[in-house]
């Protein structure tokens, strides 16, 4: 079973060169609240390294310190093997780290084109002259959208007017277009519904293919589990689980995730409040079957 | 699982062919829609309003010397206006602007009068203290985080006291002193309050400036990197910053600029009347803002023209002079601005709910 999505992902996964983005017990405090605390990753070219986490386990600020939000306090940050500090999302940029924020960084009320190359706008002319190319823009983000498979009949519509998938779509093709080396999505697929979000993993996909090592931000197992490499699960700031695809299976990962001893725990819990609220309290057998059914919803539903 | 991988080992195959055809739920947006869409055409529907109305009840505004005088009116006003209008757009206020220029002309005056120096020193002099109270405007703001309307209205009081204050060490007056028999005098005024003459009627040299500059700024809001990034730190500064927009150089730039502008403006004054009463300026900032919103700049960014406050501006100069050719009570002015105000905002709220509609 695990062994046929196996060949499915390495048929396609290129290269095993030395990784673009290192992180070597790599750590972020903010004042005395210690958000990330000795987090090692590595960002192959080709290679989709998923980052998991229940919220608050300290995925977001990972992301915040590898596209240069914030910066990390402790150990090591490595860009094609040298230590970095990126100060401005720019400098991350121009190391060919390119971010699809959860919020998407885009701006409403500005059009689709103008979206697309905001901070990296393409112009002509001498200084006093100098000027936005419009044309080339234009035709540029309409090929690159076009690539992903959208189709815009309007360049210069507000950005807000798109669907929320759409926008998504946008925001991971502006990424993919500047992006070059590695793209960094975070929990692409939260607001999406089941066929909005196939889309992006068929993107995340074709990225891949196209060279680029993603990091794919994401609460998600299934998701994850659809097209990654390699697989790091977060808790409360630090590494619960690191392991390649040929280690571990999706039920394990699933385990992780939704936090196996803690799902015990919880079903002990709920069978607690059960006997509180009601007065009768019903047979044991009944009680298991119960909290077990509940359970499961609660699993199936963080899916 | 199988069906779990399924995706994922078709997905060798992407980047998917293009898709042609149109995935049909996006219509074309009307043509009168996308006209709607442009920020100014609120305020020019009103400008075309309120013309026809004064026209048709005074019958000493259809003469062109009138025009001239509406003009040069919008005309001060207006070259303000822009400053301002770019720096609403990029999501701030400057509550001090309207004192900034007779702080501005004062400092031009004082610095020429008492180093008794050519008149171009204390135009240079006055430059310099603009830019840097628009600078200090832009850095306080980004280096507090606190709110514009707060920082400003510091500083609109710091400029006003001291306008005051310096003033009466120096002439023991609230008024400068004369500069007009000064070196460089003539040719100042020359440049910054002149006339010119045509079709046998004088227009100040204020109103084609004010074209020129609304240009200018209309080139550099649309056709410029840096009118990209106006755009998107006035909408969403946070998603600027995270694709490399420099927000911090943008914002102060833009006050730095209503620097420019206050100065330009208070050269003119200074040059026209030869001497500046220090008290001046008070409550200007309002009448940029509303001209800046009346041309269908968004209040709280993000959104915008260069030409609605123009076209603002122009609407001013109309209502304050048509007043007086209509033979009414000027005391109503500033009501009749209010009102003028409130429609426009009003309009530009409908407006903007068209343009941006699914």
């Amino acid at each position: 079973m695990t062994n046929t999505s196996e060949a499915a992902v390495s048929g396609t996964a290129v290269s095993d060169g030395a990784p673009v983005v290192e992180l070597d017990n790599a750590g972020k405090a903010y004042g005395n609240i210690r958000a990330l605390h000795g987090v090692s990753l590595s960002v192959h070219p080709g290679k989709v390294t998923c980052v998991l986490g229940d919220n608050g386990a300290g995925k977001s600020t990972l992301i915040k310190i590898i596209s240069g939000l914030h910066q990390h306090t402790e150990g090591e940050f490595l860009v094609d093997g040298r230590p970095v500090r990126f100060n401005t999302p720019r400098e991350a940029l121009d190391a060919g780290i390119a971010t699809v924020y959860q919020d998407l960084a885009t701006v409403p009320l500005m059009p689709v084109w103008r979206n697309f190359f905001l901070g990296s706008e393409i112009t002509k002319g001498p200084w006093p002259l100098r000027r936005l190319d419009i044309e080339k823009m234009k035709e540029t983000a309409g090929q690159e959208l076009r690539n992903m498979g959208i189709v815009l009949d309007d360049l210069d519509q507000p950005i807000g007017t798109l669907s929320g998938g759409q926008r998504q779509c946008v925001a991971i093709a502006r990424a993919v277009y500047f992006g070059a080396r590695v793209l960094i999505l975070d929990e692409p697929t939260a607001a999406l519904g089941v066929k909005q979000s196939g889309v992006v993993l068929k993107y995340i996909a074709a990225a891949r293919d196209r060279g680029l090592g993603v990091i794919f931000i994401t609460h998600n197992p299934h998701h994850a589990y659809m097209v990654g490499d390699h697989f790091s699960v977060l808790r409360l700031g630090t590494l619960e689980l690191s392991a390649a695809r040929d280690q571990v299976s999706l039920e394990e990962l699933t385990n992780h995730m939704a936090g196996g001893t803690e799902l015990a725990a919880l079903k002990h819990e709920l069978a607690q409040v059960r006997g509180v609220d009601v007065e009768e309290l019903p047979e044991a057998e009944d009680l298991t079957a119960t909290a077990t059914a509940t359970a499961t919803a609660t699993k199936d539903g963080a899916a | 699982m199988t069906q779990a991988t399924a995706p994922a080992a078709s997905s060798s195959s992407l980047p998917a062919p293009p898709a042609a055809q149109k995935d049909g739920r996006t219509a074309q947006r009307s043509l009168g829609r996308r006209l709607l869409a442009r920020p100014e055409v609120g305020a020019l529907i009103a400008a075309i309003g309120v013309y026809l109305f004064f026209f048709s009840v005074a019958p000493s505004f259809r003469e062109l010397g009138s025009l001239s005088t509406v003009l040069y009116q919008a005309s001060v006003m207006g070259i303000m206006a822009l400053p301002v209008a770019l720096l609403m757009i990029g999501g701030e206020f400057d509550l001090s602007a309207g004192v900034a220029v007779t702080t501005s002309a004062l400092t031009a005056a004082i610095i020429s009068f008492q180093l008794t120096v050519n008149v171009w020193t204390g135009v240079f002099v006055a430059l310099i203290v603009s830019l840097a109270v628009g600078a200090f405007n832009g850095w306080l703001l980004i280096r507090t985080g606190l709110p514009s309307f707060l920082v400003t209205l510091g500083s609109f009081l710091i400029l006003q006291g001291s306008n005051l204050a310096i003033t009466k060490i120096f002439t023991e007056n609230v008024a400068s002193d004369s500069i007009a028999d000064m070196d460089g005098f003539e040719q100042a005024k020359s440049v910054f309050a002149s006339e010119v003459t045509l079709a046998g009627v004088d227009f100040k040299i204020t109103i084609f400036y004010w074209l020129v500059f609304a240009a200018i700024a209309t080139w550099l809001l649309l056709r410029t990197k840096f009118g990209n990034w106006i755009f998107a730190v006035g909408g969403n500064k946070d998603s600027a910053r995270a694709v490399g927009v420099p927000v911090a150089f943008t914002k102060i730039a833009l006050f730095m600029g209503v620097g420019v502008g206050a100065w330009f403006v208070g050269m003119h004054l200074l040059f026209s009347f030869n001497t500046v009463q220090s008290n001046e300026g008070v409550g200007n900032e309002f009448l940029y803002i509303i001209a800046a919103v009346i041309g269908g700049c968004l209040l709280t960014g993000g959104y915008g023209s260069a030409i609605g406050p123009v076209i603002g501006a122009f609407i001013f100069g109309m209502v304050n002079q048509g007043i007086v050719y209509a033979n009414w009570n000027p005391d109503w002015f500033k009501a009749f601005l209010g009102v003028m105000l409130l429609i426009a905002a009003l309009v530009n709220l409908w407006v903007r709910s068209q343009a941006t509609r699914r």
